[in-house]
C-alpha cells in the first residue's frame, strides 16, 4: 500500500505557505487569549498542528488509489459515525457534534469532510462521459445530501454547507450539460425564496442568525452583537491595525470567540488591512498551489481529490471572511489553519496530505 | 484498478478558470475589508472607543446657601446611589431576583425601570436606588464578584432646613426636566440635578458646579480594567442671602399651623430679611425622588402647600389698598385733602347699600381718621370721586398689577382692574358700583403679599420703589421713582402712624420706642351678599392683612403679614410688631457690640499697662 515516494518531492512551497498561515494563527490565538482564562491556548493549537502534520505525513506515504478503492467503505464508516454522534455524541454549546476519544473532543463532521472528498473523487473519476448525465448529478447529490443532513441535525449548518462545494467543484470539473445547468439555476432561483419561507423550520438560533444578519443593529447586545462587534473590530483596525496585542475589541473580549471563528476579526483589528491582505494572499497562494497540483495530477482521480480540498478550503475562507465583515450570517465556519480547533486543524492537514500524495505520485511510475 | 480510466485527460481550461475565480474572490473579499477598514474606519474606531471607555461622572457638589450673617441654610451631604449596569442582558436576567431581594426591591420594579430606560445607550447604567442605606452599600460591596451588574455612585444630596423653613424661597432640586433641558440649550444633560424652583432655580448657574469625569476602560462584561484619567469636579459657588436667620425663625414660628405669608424687607435696599409661606412642604422629602402618589397628594392638598404665598397668592388687599387710594386722592386733589364725610355705618351708591366694617359708624371722618380707623364709607366716597381710571393709574404707578421683579422664578403680578380691561375681556361696561368696592381693596383687585409690601414701603419712602431681592450681592437693583408730593407722603404716613399709635385698628401692635406704622386689612374672600346667603361659616372668614414698617419716615424695615381666614387685620398686626421688635433688638445688640469692640483696644492697653505696672 505504501508507495516509494521521494522525500525531495515533498511540496515545500505548500509547506511554507501552510507554516506561514499556521504561525499567524498561533500568534493571533496567543494575542486573543493571553489575558484571559484561556491563556496558553496557542500551545494546544501547536500540539494539534503537530498531530495534523504527523497525519499528513502518514497520508502522503499511502497510495491514494488504494484510498479511493476503499471509498464505499469509508463512506459507510463516516455515515455510521455521524449516526453514532447523533445517538450518543457529546453535547457542547447546544449542539451534539463531538465524540470523546481518549479525553479529546473530536468533531466527526470534520472527518466526514475528508471522506466526502475521497468518495466524490472516486465517484467523478468513475464517470466516463464527456459530460455528466442527469442520473450522475442525482447520485452525486444524494451522496452529499445524506451526510449533510446528518450534520445539519447535530446541528452544524456551517459544516453541512461545507460539503456542497466539494460536489460543486466535481460537477464543474466533470462537465455539466447546458440544459442541466439551466434547470439547476432555475431551481436555485425558485428554491431560495421557498427556503426563505420555510426558514421557520430552522432551529431558533439559526433563524436568529439570519434575522441578525439582515438587521444587525436592531438588538445590539443580543444576537446582532457578535456581527456588530466583529465589524467594529475589523473597521477600527484601519490600514495598519492597532498593533499586536493592542486591539481593544480583541483584548477586552468584545469580539466573540476571537481565538476561533472570529480570529480574522482579531487579526484585522491588530494588523489592519495590511495584515488581512497578507493573510488572504497566503490563502490565495495556497489555493493556487493546490490548483497547480491538480493541473499536474497524474490522473482525473487525483485532480478531483486535490480540487475537492481546494474547493472546501476556498469555501471556508470566503464564508469566514464574509462573516467577520458582516456580509454573511454567522454560520460557525472556522478559518482553516488559523482558527483554534483540534478537529478542523487536523482535517486541513490530512486533506493537504491527500494533495501532497497526489502531487508526489505524479513522479512515480 | 477497474474504476481508473485510461484516458486521463484533465480539464485544464476549467482548472485555470477556477484559479481566476479564486483570485477574483480574494479581490472581492479585500474590497469588503477595504470598505470597512479604510472607508468607514472612523465610524468603527468611534464605536470601538465607546465600547471600551465608560465615563463615570464625579458629581460636583452644589454651592451652599448662607444667611446674611454666613449661617448655613442649605448644605450638602454625601450619599450613594446604586447603579445597575445594563451591558449584559443575560447576566441581568439571571441576577435580577438576587439583586431585587438584596436591595429590598421587586423584580417587577426593576423590569419597569429597565423598560423605561430601553432607549438610552446600553452602556449607560441606570439608578435603581437613589438613597442607598448602609445595608444596601454593604450588600453591593460584598457581592462585587457575583453581582457585577451593581455599582455605587457617590452623589451630593441637598440638606434643607427641616420643617419647611424658608422652603418656598429656597426651592428644591431635581433631575432636569424636559422643559429645562430645552431652555438650557445644551447646558444641561439628562440626569443632571438642577434647581427646579425658588432660589435653587434662580441661581442654578452659580450653585451648580461642573461635574467631573472618570474615564475607565471596561471589558465586554463591563468590568473596569483600569482608569484612564480623572477630570475633577468643579464645585458650585455658595450664595449668601439677605435673609436673617433670626427674623426668619420668628416669622416661621408666628405662622406655624396657619395659612398665610410673612415677608420682612428693607425698603431702602430691597433686601428681604424674612420670607415665609405656610403651610410648607419639607423639601428634604423630595430632594431624592418623591413617589408619584406623595407628590400628587401635595398638589391636591386643599391647603396648597406648594403655593408660595409670598409671591404667588393673588388676593384682595382689603383695607390696605386704602393707602393707595389715599395717595391718589392727595396727589390729584380729588376730593380735596380736607374732605370729610359722616359715616353712619353704611352708604348708598347707585341704588345699592355698601356697609362700613364698623356697623355703628365712625361719625365725622377726615382722611387721617379714615386711615386710622379704616373707615370704609370715607373711601367709598373718595373712590366714587376719583373714578376707576385714576385709581388704576395710581395703583399701577405705585407697583400694583405687575411683578416686583424679586429674584425668584414664578412671581405672580396680581391684578389691577380698569375700564379698558373689563371692556376687552368681558365686553361689558365698567359699572360705577364696582369702583366703590375697588376703593376698599375688594372686587377684582388682587395683590401678592410681596407686592403689597413693596407698594406700601415705597410710599412710606416717598415714592421710591426698590426691587426686592434675596441675593446679598444683588447688583443693580432696579429703582422706580414716583414723584409724590412731600405733603402727600407726610399725610399718608401720619395716618399709618396713627393706625398703630393713636388707638387705630392696629393699636395692639404698638411698640415702645419704635415708630411702628402700618395698615390693617380684612379682605373678604367672598362678597357680603354671598356670605349672608350661606351663613357665617368658618371657611368664609376674612383674610387678615397687616403691612407695617418702621420708622415713620424713611423706613428701614417693612413687614407684611397675611393670615388666610385670620379674620380682622388687627389680629395679625402684633406678628409684624414682633418681627420689627426683633429687628431693632438685634440692631441695638449689634451697635453695643460694635461699641465694645471699639473700646476694647484701649481697655486691653490699660490692662497691659496695669500688668506692666505691677
Amino acid at each position: 500500500m505504501l508507495d516509494k515516494k521521494r522525500f525531495g518531492d515533498f511540496d515545500w512551497w505548500l509547506m511554507l505557505i501552510v507554516a506561514a498561515i499556521s504561525l499567524v494563527g498561533l500568534l493571533e490565538i496567543y494575542s486573543a487569549t493571553h489575558n484571559s482564562s484561556l491563556a496558553g491556548m496557542q500551545w494546544k493549537q501547536l500540539v494539534w498542528i503537530g498531530v495534523g502534520l504527523a497525519g499528513m505525513i502518514i497520508l502522503t506515504r499511502m497510495n491514494y488509489h488504494a484510498l479511493l478503492d476503499q471509498a464505499p467503505l469509508l463512506y459507510l464508516i463516516g455515515i455510521a459515525a455521524l449516526l453514532a454522534v447523533l445517538a450518543m455524541g457529546h453535547t457542547r454549546f447546544g449542539a451534539r457534534r463531538w465524540v470523546v476519544v481518549g479525553g479529546v473532543f473530536l468533531q466527526v463532521s470534520e472527518l466526514m469532510k475528508l471522506i466526502i472528498i475521497i468518495v466524490l473523487a472516486r465517484f467523478f473519476s468513475d464517470v466516463r462521459m464527456e459530460r455528466l448525465s442527469l442520473l450522475d448529478l442525482a447520485k452525486a447529490g444524494i451522496l452529499v445530501a445524506i451526510p449533510a443532513l446528518l450534520i445539519l441535525l447535530e446541528p452544524d449548518l456551517g459544516t453541512a454547507l461545507a460539503l456542497i462545494p466539494v460536489a460543486g467543484i466535481g460537477v464543474y470539473l466533470a462537465g455539466m450539460q447546458r440544459k442541466h445547468m439551466a434547470v439547476m439555476l432555475a431551481a436555485f432561483l425558485v428554491l431560495v425564496p421557498i427556503g426563505w419561507h420555510l426558514r421557520t423550520h430552522l432551529k431558533p438560533y439559526q433563524q436568529q442568525r439570519i434575522e441578525t444578519f439582515l438587521h444587525p443593529e436592531e438588538n445590539p447586545r443580543g444576537a446582532g452583537y457578535q456581527i456588530l462587534q466583529s465589524e467594529i473590530a475589523v473597521g477600527s483596525g484601519g490600514l495598519w491595525g492597532k498593533g499586536f496585542g493592542k486591539g481593544s475589541q480583541n483584548q477586552l473580549g468584545f469580539v466573540p470567540v476571537r481565538y476561533s471563528d472570529f480570529i480574522l476579526a482579531a487579526l484585522a483589528e491588530e494588523f489592519g488591512f495590511a495584515g488581512v491582505m497578507v493573510a488572504l494572499l497566503l490563502y490565495l497562494a495556497l489555493v493556487l498551489r493546490l490548483t497547480e497540483s491538480a493541473q499536474k495530477a497524474k490522473d482525473r482521480a487525483g485532480m478531483f481529490l486535490v480540487m475537492g480540498v481546494a474547493a472546501i478550503l476556498c469555501f471556508h475562507v470566503v464564508v469566514n471572511a464574509a462573516m467577520v465583515t458582516g456580509y454573511m450570517p454567522v454560520t460557525g465556519i472556522p478559518l482553516p489553519l488559523m482558527s483554534y480547533g483540534g478537529s478542523s486543524t487536523a482535517f486541513v492537514f490530512l486533506a493537504l496530505g491527500l494533495v501532497m500524495n497526489v502531487r508526489m505520485t505524479r513522479f512515480v511510475n | 484498478m477497474s474504476w481508473l480510466g485510461n484516458d486521463e485527460k484533465l480539464p485544464q481550461g476549467r482548472l485555470a478558470a477556477f484559479s481566476y475565480a479564486a483570485v477574483a474572490l480574494v479581490i472581492l473579499l479585500l474590497v469588503g475589508f477595504w470598505k470597512l477598514q479604510l472607508l468607514e474606519t472612523g465610524h468603527y474606531a468611534d464605536l470601538a472607543e465607546r465600547n471600551r471607555i465608560r465615563s463615570i461622572p464625579i458629581i460636583a457638589p452644589r454651592g451652599r446657601m448662607l444667611d446674611r450673617e454666613g449661617r448655613v441654610l442649605v448644605d450638602n451631604y454625601p450619599s450613594f446611589s446604586i447603579l445597575l449596569l445594563r451591558g449584559d442582558p443575560n447576566l441581568l436576567e439571571k441576577t435580577m431576583p438576587q439583586v431585587a431581594a438584596g436591595l429590598g426591591l421587586t423584580v417587577d420594579d426593576l423590569k419597569d425601570e429597565l423598560r423605561a430606560a430601553e432607549s438610552a445607550p446600553k452602556f449607560q447604567p441606570i439608578v435603581i436606588k437613589p438613597e442607598a442605606t448602609q445595608a444596601d452599600i454593604a450588600f453591593v460591596e460584598s457581592h462585587r464578584a457575583d453581582l457585577p451588574v451593581l455599582e455605587l455612585l457617590m452623589v451630593h444630596r441637598r440638606r434643607y432646613p427641616s420643617g419647611g423653613f424658608l422652603a418656598h424661597a429656597i426651592g428644591y432640586v431635581g433631575e432636569v426636566g424636559p422643559q429645562q433641558l430645552g431652555e438650557g440649550s445644551g447646558k444641561y444633560r439628562p440626569g443632571d440635578v438642577v434647581g427646579r424652583t425658588g432660589l435653587e432655580r434662580e441661581y442654578n448657574d452659580v450653585l451648580m458646579g461642573t461635574d467631573g469625569n472618570r474615564r475607565v476602560m471596561v471589558d465586554s462584561m463591563g468590568r473596569v480594567v483600569h482608569t484612564l484619567d480623572d477630570t475633577d469636579a468643579t464645585p458650585g459657588q455658595p450664595i449668601e442671602l439677605t435673609i436673617d436667620y433670626d427674623l426668619q425663625a420668628i416669622a416661621e414660628a408666628d405662622l406655624a399651623g396657619k395659612e398665610g405669608a410673612i415677608i420682612a424687607l428693607n425698603p431702602q435696599t430691597g433686601e428681604v430679611l424674612a420670607m415665609v409661606s405656610r403651610p410648607a412642604p419639607d423639601p428634604n422629602d423630595f430632594a431624592v425622588r418623591i413617589p408619584v402618589e406623595e407628590w400628587r397628594e401635595l398638589e391636591d392638598d386643599p391647603q396648597k402647600p406648594l403655593l408660595d404665598r409670598t409671591i404667588q397668592a393673588q388676593l384682595a388687599p382689603g383695607s390696605v389698598f386704602k393707602i393707595v387710594v389715599a395717595t391718589a386722592m392727595l396727589e390729584t386733589g380729588t376730593p380735596a385733602e380736607n374732605f370729610t364725610v359722616s359715616c353712619p355705618g353704611y352708604a348708598n351708591f347707585y341704588g345699592r347699600t355698601f356697609h362700613c366694617w364698623q356697623a355703628k359708624g365712625h361719625g365725622s371722618v377726615d382722611l387721617h381718621k379714615a386711615i386710622v380707623d379704616s373707615c370704609d364709607v370715607f373711601f367709598y366716597n373718595v373712590g366714587e370721586r376719583l373714578g376707576i381710571d385714576r385709581i388704576y393709574e395710581y395703583a399701577t404707578e405705585l407697583g400694583l398689577g405687575r411683578k416686583t421683579g424679586i429674584d425668584l422664578p414664578a412671581e405672580q403680578p396680581g391684578f389691577m382692574p380698569s375700564q379698558e380691561w373689563k371692556e376687552r375681556v368681558f365686553h361689558q361696561k365698567w359699572y360705577a358700583g364696582e369702583t366703590i368696592s375697588v376703593a376698599v381693596g375688594q372686587g377684582a383687585v388682587t395683590t401678592t403679599p410681596l407686592q403689597l409690601l413693596h407698594t406700601i414701603g415705597g410710599i412710606a419712602l416717598g415714592g421710591v420703589f426698590v426691587q426686592p431681592h434675596l441675593l446679598k450681592d444683588f447688583r443693580n437693583a432696579h429703582v422706580d421713582r414716583v414723584a409724590l408730593g412731600e405733603e402727600t407722603v407726610q399725610k399718608v404716613t401720619d395716618g399709618m402712624f396713627g393706625v398703630v399709635n393713636e388707638g387705630g385698628t392696629a393699636a395692639g401692635a404698638r411698640l415702645q420706642n419704635i415708630e411702628l406704622c402700618g395698615k390693617t386689612g380684612s379682605a373678604q374672600v367672598i362678597g357680603y351678599d354671598t356670605r349672608d346667603r350661606l351663613g357665617k361659616k368658618q371657611e368664609f372668614k376674612e383674610n387678615a392683612w397687616f403691612v407695617g414698617y418702621a420708622p415713620r419716615r424713611n423706613p428701614e424695615i417693612a413687614v407684611v403679614v397675611l393670615v388666610q381666614g385670620g379674620g380682622h387685620g388687627a389680629t395679625v398686626a402684633p406678628v409684624a410688631a414682633d418681627i420689627v421688635k426683633a429687628y431693632y433688638d438685634k440692631k441695638q445688640q449689634r451697635e453695643q457690640q460694635n461699641q465694645t469692640a471699639q473700646e476694647r483696644p484701649g481697655g486691653t492697653g490699660a490692662l497691659v499697662a496695669t500688668l506692666e505696672g505691677r
